[in-house]
């Protein structure tokens, strides 16, 4: 025997040790654990399965960690916006300033009106004749007798300073020079100069100015220069649509928008604003551009990823668990135990899932329930539903098992029957267990991303992969900003994906029968 | 056999029993605010009764008044009867309103379900006789890529391409916007036309179970003795598959397709929402978001009569089609 183990030794050649064929050490052992895994990683869709499966769980939990934004942080950008600035009428309609001391009455006004339209120089209310007389365009000063009652005007006087009050002489001498377009007029002994915008100067100084246009502001705080209406009257003469203003707080644009209904211009000032940076493209700083609130799609997609997982984990160990126990002990024990389970089961398998959720999301909706407990109810009632099947799968399994010599063994042992049923018959329903909490990892995840995309899952503020693709059901979003629902329905089909192949890959493995 | 059917029937009518009691006790379990925001907004339309009577009567109406035991039983009462009451939503009787739209959800679901058996039962034979081949992965991928596909995100995805795109079909709907001007052919190949994307959906997201279904019985067959027996007695491969295999993967195929007639009447909920086509699924939802319980209860208990009904027709079929299986 040794001589011929020398010899055999001799005669290697490929620097192996040879043994003999009944060496035990020719002989590879493989636990039924490291089988199974061999036969899982020959299965190619399986690997392919796990590789999306560990990418998207680095995504979704180191990605958060790294992202530099958070999960609802709302970027700004600034932009320019055309706000309401004010609104200029033309001023049609005589105005009236009474003399000091004197009363124009509104009928007088209007009967002063019937004497303008028809050129009368006089008109008559109640005995008392009034004089009126034509000073210039659009001009009228209305006296009776000798004293001096109103002006009529359509141009209007305005003070450079707005707080002094402009005194009657002072409108009436002013108005009667630039209605009868004369370059100057005196009063109280001062010498004052009128150019033709109808500015009027006093030695160098502006003291007033005459336009038709009312300037009203439409922003609180704001009072207009002259030279802010007189370059808004050019443009309004000129028809022109827009014009540029400069003062010391900057240059702007402005825009006119006559509106016919009104009779009245509405400015609108160009102005670079704040506003929430919503559905801004891929670029360096969102590279996959921001959402709807403006906040960065590809954290949201993280965050999303995150919530979508731990809602499948915690949803398939709540129903695993109620499953083991029910369908263990219905196994176990068989007789009217297994019949009322099994009936109970049957009650569950008809309940309407996917309708009864609604119902409830609505509800929670009218409820205002608070975000994250929401999603605990979700997850609550989602697991609540989902065991029957498992429970099912695991009686079938034992029934099996409980009839063969180990039990027995058990029995004779005098084990207790709980340590029997969860220590001896479930860990071999393990493999059957594993297979099918994988394939409901991917059932219950399109189902959350069912709810969440109806709007009745999980709820902003929290993000999941289902409420981001929710943006779609506004068609400008559906048509223009592919960034914002691809990527998470991408990323969804492709966890789901990877859950059914490492699932199918597990059934495989797991199968003793299978040849490969 | 007609015994295992009628104790089958009684045991059904005892679960949906059940069934009713546990979705009347989640109704009931609604906050009561809920009815009253109802008869707040009933009462808000123009000409309708003051709240407090409306609330009276919603709550008489559905047994909210009593206890829940016997309001259930009052409620069971109205339902044997037959009267399932008044849609909140609607304003018109709930079956009036079931009878409606069930057809259109009928006709789409039927259709889905043809194209499904065409597609899935030859691509799952062909996975299954040429297994870990080429074209096994690619059906395979394609069955699970269509089970792992969110029915939304198709939908949308169809959507933007066939609708937006390139502009062949409308982006919702049922008929187009001269569907009244259109003669009788002319309307229904407009349904037809509007029906093309829902159908798809349907059939690509559900097509893929039914043929690893099929797979996985054909696989079982070919690995069983009498397949061995057929090919050592020296039969041609074609014979082998379509004679002998093929008729014995056809018994849980049709156990399975009895089993989901029934449910071709359930309509499709998610797919009916998105294409805005008023169906079971598209109604039911609507009502149910809007909080019609009469309307959401009798759509909750009649998706579970179908699926016992699918249920019992599946295991029936089970027995008549196998000759092996005995019913005691």
């Amino acid at each position: 025997m040794r001589d011929n183990m020398d010899d055999l030794k001799g005669k290697r050649n490929d620097g192996e040790e040879q043994l003999s064929l009944n060496d035990d050490r020719r002989v590879k052992v493989l636990s039924p654990g490291t089988l199974v895994a061999k036969r899982f990683f020959r299965n190619r869709l399986a690997v392919i399965g796990l590789v999306i499966l560990a990418v998207m769980f680095i995504f979704s939990f180191i990605g958060g960690v790294i992202s530099p934004y958070g999960q609802d942080e709302v970027f700004y950008r600034y932009d320019y916006q055309a706000k309401e600035y004010a609104a200029v009428t033309e001023n049609t309609d005589f105005r009236y300033t009474s003399a000091e001391g004197q009363n124009f009455s509104g009928m007088l006004q209007a009967q002063f009106m019937l004497a303008a339209a028809k050129n009368e120089t006089s008109f008559t209310y109640k005995d008392v004749t009034y004089s009126v007389a034509k000073e210039g365009e659009d001009f009228y000063v209305i006296s009776q007798g000798n004293t001096v009652l109103a002006l009529a005007y359509k141009d209007i006087v305005n003070a450079e300073d707005a707080s002094t009050k402009l005194s009657f002489d002072f409108q009436r001498a002013a108005l009667k020079a630039y209605t009868n377009e004369e370059k100057s007029f005196a009063v109280d002994n001062k010498e004052y100069t009128v150019d033709e915008n109808g500015g009027v100067n006093q030695g160098g100084n502006s003291v007033a100015y005459i336009s038709r246009f009312v300037v009203q502001s439409k922003v609180s705080g704001v009072t207009f220069t002259r030279d802010f209406k007189e370059q808004l009257a050019q443009a309004i003469e000129s028809d022109q649509e827009e014009f540029t203003f400069t003062n010391e707080e900057g240059t702007y644009d402005y825009t006119l928008v006559y509106d016919a209904d009104t009779k009245s211009y509405s400015v609108k000032q160009e102005k670079e604003t704040q506003v929430f940076d919503t559905y801004s493209f891929p670029n360096k700083a969102h590279w996959l551009g921001t959402d709807r609130n403006g906040m960065d799609m590809l954290t949201r997609l993280m965050y999303g990823g995150r919530v979508s997982l731990v809602i499948g984990f915690i949803v398939v160990f709540i129903s695993a668990f109620l499953g083991i126990i029910l369908g263990g002990v219905a196994g176990y024990f068989g007789g009217w135990v297994d019949n009322l389970i099994m009936r109970v089961v049957d009650v569950f398998y008809c309940i309407p899932s996917m309708p009864l959720i609604i119902i409830m999301g609505s509800a929670m909706d009218g409820m205002r329930v608070d975000p994250q407990m929401r999603m605990f109810y979700l997850m609550l009632v989602l697991g609540f539903l989902g065991w029957p099947g498992i429970a099912r799968m695991v009686r079938g399994q034992i029934l099996s098992l409980r009839e063969q010599e180990f039990m027995t063994a058990t029995e004779a042992c005098g084990i207790s029957i709980p340590r029997r049923i969860f220590r001896h018959l479930i860990p071999n329903v393990i493999p059957q267990l594993i297979v099918i909490c994988t394939m409901s990892l991917g059932s219950t995840i399109i189902t959350e991303a069912t709810l969440s995309f109806l709007g009745l899952g999980v709820k902003f503020p929290f993000a999941s992969w289902g409420n981001i693709i929710n943006d779609v059901s506004n068609s400008f979003v559906l048509t223009s900003y592919w960034f914002v629902w691809i990527p998470a329905g991408i990323c969804l089909l492709l966890t789901v994906l990877g859950f059914n192949f490492v699932g199918d890959g597990l059934r495989d493995a797991f199968d003793p029968k299978m040849k490969r | 056999m007609r015994n295992y059917i009628i104790k089958r029937i009684l045991l059904s009518i005892l679960i949906l029993f059940f069934v009713s009691f546990i979705i009347y006790t989640l109704l009931r379990c609604l906050p009561s605010s809920y009815v009253e925001t109802m008869a707040q907004q009933l009462s808000m339309a123009p000409g309708a009764k003051p709240y407090e009577e409306w609330l009276a009567q919603l709550k008489g109406q559905y047994g909210l008044d009593l206890p829940l035991i016997p309001g259930y039983l009052h409620q069971l009462s109205n339902l044997l009867t037959g009267n399932f009451g008044d849609s909140w939503k609607f304003t018109v009787p709930v079956v009036d309103k079931f009878a409606s739209v069930i057809w259109i959800s009928f006709i789409m679901g039927g259709i889905a379900f043809i194209l499904e058996l065409i597609i899935a039962i030859p691509l799952g034979v062909i996975a299954a006789t040429k297994q870990y081949s080429k074209a096994d992965y690619a059906i395979s991928v394609f069955a699970l890529a269509g089970i792992s596909l969110p029915t939304f995100f198709f939908a949308t995805l169809l959507k933007l391409v066939f609708s937006v795109k390139l502009g062949w079909f409308d982006l919702v709907g049922l008929t187009g916007r001269d569907f009244y001007q259109l003669d009788a052919v002319g309307q229904f190949f407009d349904m037809a036309h509007h029906l093309v994307l829902p159908i798809v959906t349907l059939v690509v997201v559900s097509v893929g179970s039914l043929m690893r279904y099929t797979r996985t019985n054909m696989l079982e067959v070919l690995n069983s003795d009498y397949i061995r027996t057929a090919r050592a007695k020296g039969l041609s491969e074609k014979k082998v598959i379509y004679h002998h295999a093929f008729r014995n993967t056809l018994i849980p195929l049709v156990t399975i397709v009895g089993g989901s007639l029934p449910g071709l009447f359930s309509g499709a909920l998610i797919t009916e929402t998105l294409f805005n086509i008023w169906g079971i699924g598209y109604t039911s939802y609507t009502a149910m978001t809007a909080g019609d319980i009469p309307f959401s209860m009798f759509y909750l208990l009649f998706i579970a009569v179908l699926t016992l009904a699918g249920n019992l027709i599946s295991d029936i079929l089970y027995a008549v089609v196998d000759p092996r299986v005995r019913i005691a």
